[in-house]
């Protein structure tokens, strides 16, 4: 095997644990390990399941004039982020002039008096992302990438209780909320969030502890480590997008069903790129949108299959296909024609030259498990 | 006799007639296997022909006829139960059989340890 790309504090225990290792974004990571796809999606929707993230681009953001460094991101970001106390955490987008999606993220306020924001971007477009947010926006924040940190992601049922085992104040956290806790005696940052539909944390912790943190977690019977394969279909069955594959700069957040990461506040006061047209599509319904679709029978539909109306219209096309394993039934996200868009609606997909029958479907495909703070 | 293919499959062969599957290795590549479009029967195919497609939770895999002939039998079972290939490729997993036109194509193949050769310089 080639050397041909960069390694995770976490390379030799996926090697060791028989991770099989294959080039994703630049890195050398599983995309299973010896139990196999199927087996690691059940597990993790079942108990718990540990994922090497430690791809994604984690970076703090500092203001340098003494201003609240959300209300720099929110110039190029629509999510409400100059609102964030201490240890929420909200998805947001990075737009383009024209309001097309570059990438998605995740944006965290610290304890820091400072207002310091952690922000965690994909990790394919890490690089242009950093280069975007500080060309956009310098002078007024610094960006600092946190290079010297994993992260590990812990999800399913079982894992809030498996962490609490050793740090038990973890259990305190509600969905999108974030906190310092130690972990094998080095401070690390833990959020209740994840990419799987279920309950869970991510853990970003210094380099240094990674291994001795994940070999811990894993040394819990309910824990197993669980590679990019599962990782896909877990967040297809939760109908969440791939960055740069159900979206990129050809879609905006209405078109792409994201239309709750522009809140109210933000769409009325049209202060972000692309405000105009993202409002025109709010306003009188985007022209294509995402859909779930349950393809007939077993066979998964992949993307690039083009959707058709039940006539043979072509009328879009699958962004991501696969097999759900919790449904043993093949799902897939595609851009449909507004017109079609409706739960229940009959399409057809074309698989090998031959048009299998399909339905629109609510996503997600499998409920989600987060565990919100309750309302007061 | 048994017979492999580049492309792993292996050929049971009894006279001029073979049964068909995909092998060992090639079931571990792919990884669970989801779905199976089997071949239709009473077809005549060359060497090489895409014949079958054999669907993992990771991606879609060609399956080619090893030989040129007539498939005279699909494996049913596999389309209630793809596993099959991840649980028994080279037995309950079939995928199809045919009657064989040209042996020297046959000849041709590697025998078993040759392929366990092929394989050893993949991995």
């Amino acid at each position: 095997m080639s050397d041909d790309f960069l390694k995770t504090p976490l390379f030799d225990l996926h090697t060791e644990l028989g991770g099989k290792i294959v080039p994703f974004a630049g890195y050398g990571l599983p995309i299973q390990y010896p139990d196999g796809i199927m087996t690691e999606h059940k597990h993790c929707r079942a108990s718990a399941g540990l994922f090497d993230v430690s791809h994604m681009g984690q970076a703090y953001v500092h203001s340098q004039t003494g201003e609240d460094p959300a209300a720099a991101l929110e110039t190029i970001m629509p999510g409400a982020l100059t609102n964030l106390a201490p240890g929420q955490m909200r998805y947001t987008l990075l737009l383009d002039e024209g309001g097309g999606i570059i990438d998605d993220l995740m944006v965290t306020r610290t304890h820091d008096a400072s207002g310091k924001l952690y922000i965690v971007v994909n990790a394919a477009s890490k690089d242009a992302d950093y280069t975007r947010i500080e060309h956009a926006l310098g002078g007024r924040i610094t960006l600092e990438p946190l290079e010297d940190h994993a992260l590990i992601a812990l999800q399913g049922p079982e894992a809030v209780a498996v962490l609490a085992d050793i740090a038990p104040e973890v259990s305190d956290l509600y969905f999108m909320e974030a906190t310092s806790v130690t972990l094998e005696g080095v401070v690390c940052w833990v959020s209740r969030s994840g990419y799987t539909g279920e309950d869970g944390v991510e853990i970003s912790v210094p380099a240094s502890a990674a291994e001795g943190l994940a070999r811990r977690l894993l040394h819990d019977d309910r824990v197993k480590p669980i590679g990019l394969g599962a990782r896909d279909s877990l967040r297809l069955e939760a109908g969440l997008c791939l960055s740069g594959q159900d979206f990129d700069t050809s879609r905006t957040p209405i078109e792409a069903g994201l239309t709750f990461a522009v809140p109210k506040r933000r769409r009325e006061a049209g202060d972000f790129p692309g405000a105009q047209n993202i409002a025109a599509q709010a306003a009188n319904g985007p022209d294509v949108l995402l859909v779930g679709l349950r393809p007939e029978g077993r066979a998964p539909v992949r993307t690039g299959a083009e959707i058709q109306a039940a006539d043979g219209t072509p009328i879009g096309t699958v962004t991501s296909g696969g097999f759900a394993p919790s449904l043993e039934a093949p799902v897939a996200l595609g851009y449909v024609d507004a017109a079609y868009s409706a739960p229940g609606t009959d399409v057809q997909i074309v698989l090998r030259g031959r048009a299998i029958p399909a339905r629109v479907s609510k996503t997600p495909f499998v409920p989600q498990k987060y565990v919100r703070r309750p309302k007061p | 006799m048994l017979k492999f293919t580049e492309d792993h499959e292996w050929l049971l062969i009894d006279g001029n007639t073979a049964t068909v599957g995909i092998t060992d290795y090639a079931q571990k590549a792919l990884g669970d296997v989801v779905f199976v479009e089997i071949p239709q029967t009473d077809n005549e195919v060359s060497q090489g022909d895409e014949v079958a497609v054999v669907e993992s939770v990771k991606a879609a895999s060609e399956v080619y006829a090893p030989a040129s002939g007539t498939i005279t039998e699909a494996n049913t079972a596999l389309e209630e139960e793809p596993a099959l290939v991840n649980q028994d490729p080279e037995g309950a997993g079939w995928f199809f059989k045919m009657t064989l036109s040209d042996m020297s194509e046959i000849d041709a193949l590697m025998d078993e340890a040759a392929y366990a050769a092929h394989v050893a310089d993949l991995d």
